[in-house]
């Protein structure tokens, strides 16, 4: 396998509480990869270690084969990341924002004037063009947000939690764009809390709990493995249920 | 695969600076409570300072000739003060991590909001001196007179706006940073910007005299006015100046890449 993201060992501790404990991960090259998990199971910190902002406090993390932490530069000219918070100027306009990132991504004028008119029309951003960003709605913000990482078609895209907080229409076509880059040969790795998401989206799916991964495959696999009429939600609940939740279902079976 | 996905080029020298000092100067530009701000508070400043406690300070109506420097000073703080809630902004909501995630100098962005300040301040100044002609100021100053004080108001703006940038830095909201930065806008009235030094208590004359702004004030009051210049009124605004930005810049990296390793 030609791995892309490559993750061993890696741990992570905030303030003494830790956070990822010894984590393993490989990401195929052009693959789509989902990271999923409840909340506070390390999803956003693993992103952040990928993505050279945060360094692991043991163990590896490599990016089309350079270290996150020694070749940070190596690994951000490969990498764009669109995290939680959309990561757009407010001040300036949409389309602002766009010749911004193309310039900062090394494009030329007339390339960056092309290529920001490109995206305009692809995330049905025209009429919202020439406003300023602070006037956006939760959706075109997001829009935009994913705009910007795509200015320059890196060969890993990073989105954490992308749909969170749009509506059926909008999450449409963030999956269909999801699918396009996954065409073009872009390896993906999101994360989500929406089983749907990483069963429609992706090629393999890690199950994040607690810092660790609890199951890693194909989502056919992982259905299979908990019986023949599993879904990703029985998976999902049976693997992150604590005990105490556990002991709940049990009961809760008994009953009825 | 479809399409051959290249790394990101290598930008020109220079390009994250030249970037992000537009972006800050249009930040400038669409902030019209802020540009009101920065044109009507150096005039009222002045009107007040000149009409309303200029007879109490200097009977004989000289006052204007007095103050102008110490208002300079004064504006200076004001529109430089904005510094420390744009970086803050930037620094909470997210645009950083984007900069961060590139490969690219992304503490250039802290560089724009310094050159936006710097040129935004720059204006308010000029505003002072106008209102200033206008109401009495009667300046004596030859060419190298006006360069060595423009020299040394640029020297404030930079050493002010430095110090916003780092307050920016460490403060955990973009209302925080605005609240530890009024602190600094009181400096320029502890010293001679609007009274002589020796009317003060004698245990506050020490501290004005020693605060950085008396000897930039002293400096460019006799540079403008023609009166005999102290050559120790302006190697010690230089050292302040200078002594200033360099604990900013040490700091504010210091915190930039605390801020950005703690996410």
């Amino acid at each position: 396998m030609n791995e892309m993201i490559r993750l061993r060992g890696v741990r992570k501790s905030f303030r003494g509480v830790r956070v990822l404990e010894g984590l393993d991960l490989d990401v195929a090259a052009g693959s789509v990869f989902a990271l999923l998990g409840p909340n506070g199971a390390g999803k956003t910190t693993t992103i952040s270690i990928i993505a050279t902002l945060t360094r692991p406090d043991a163990g590896e993390a490599r990016v089309a084969g350079f270290d996150v932490v020694a070749e940070p530069q190596e690994v951000r000219r490969r990498i764009s990341l669109t995290g939680q918070s959309a990561a757009v100027d407010e001040l300036l306009t949409g389309e602002e924002n766009l010749r911004m990132l193309a310039r900062l991504s090394g494009l030329g004028a007339g390339a960056g004037r092309r290529r920001t008119a490109e995206l305009i029309e692809r995330f049905d951003l025209a009429d919202a063009a020439r406003r300023r960003v602070a006037t956006y709605s939760g959706g075109m913000r997001r829009r935009l947000d994913l705009a910007l990482s795509l200015v320059f078609p890196a060969p890993v895209i990073i989105l954490d939690e992308p749909t969170t907080g749009l509506d059926p229409r909008s999450r449409n076509e963030l999956w269909a764009a999801i699918r396009e880059l996954a065409a073009d040969g872009t390896t993906v790795l999101l994360t989500t809390q929406y089983l749907e998401e990483a069963d429609q989206l992706a090629d393999r799916i890690a199950l994040l709990h607690q810092g660790s991964l609890v199951a890693e495959g194909t989502p056919a696999a992982l259905k299979a493995r908990h019986g023949a009429d599993a879904t990703l939600d029985d998976v999902f609940l049976a693997l992150t249920a604590d005990d105490e939740s556990a002991d709940l279902a049990l009961t809760e079976g008994g009953r009825r | 695969m479809t399409v051959a996905l290249a790394a990101r080029p290598r930008l020109r020298p220079f390009t994250e600076e030249a970037v992000f000092v537009a972006r800050s100067l249009r930040h400038s530009l669409r902030d019209v409570e802020g540009l009101v701000m920065a044109v009507a508070l150096p005039v009222m400043l002045m009107l007040m300072f000149t009409f309303v406690f200029g007879g109490a300070m200097d009977p004989s109506g000289h006052y204007v000739d007095y103050v102008v420097p110490g208002i300079i000073l004064t504006c200076a703080g004001f529109g430089a003060s904005s510094t420390a809630v744009s970086v803050n902004t930037d620094m909470t909501r997210g645009i950083i991590d984007r900069f961060r995630t590139m490969p690219i100098r992304a503490g250039a962005s802290l560089t724009g909001h310094i050159v936006a300040s710097l040129a935004r301040n720059l204006v308010a100044t000029v505003v002072v001196l106008l209102v200033g002609l206008a109401v009495g100021f009667r300046p004596s100053a030859a060419l190298p007179d006006w360069l060595l004080a423009l020299a040394l108001v640029t020297g404030y703006i930079l050493a002010i706006t430095a110090l916003f940038a780092t307050i920016g830095l460490a403060a955990a909201s973009p209302g925080a940073a605005s609240g530890y930065g009024f602190v600094l806008l009181f400096l320029p009235y502890l010293s001679s910007a609007f009274v002589p030094i020796d009317t003060m208590p004698a245990w506050l004359q020490p501290v004005a005299e020693h605060l950085p702004v008396t000897p930039i004030i002293d400096a460019i009051r006799a540079l403008l006015l023609g009166m005999p210049l102290d050559g120790w009124d302006v190697l010690w605004s230089s050292v302040w100046c200078a002594g200033i930005v360099l604990v900013a810049a040490v700091w504010g990296a210091w915190l930039f890449r605390r801020k950005a390793g703690r996410r």
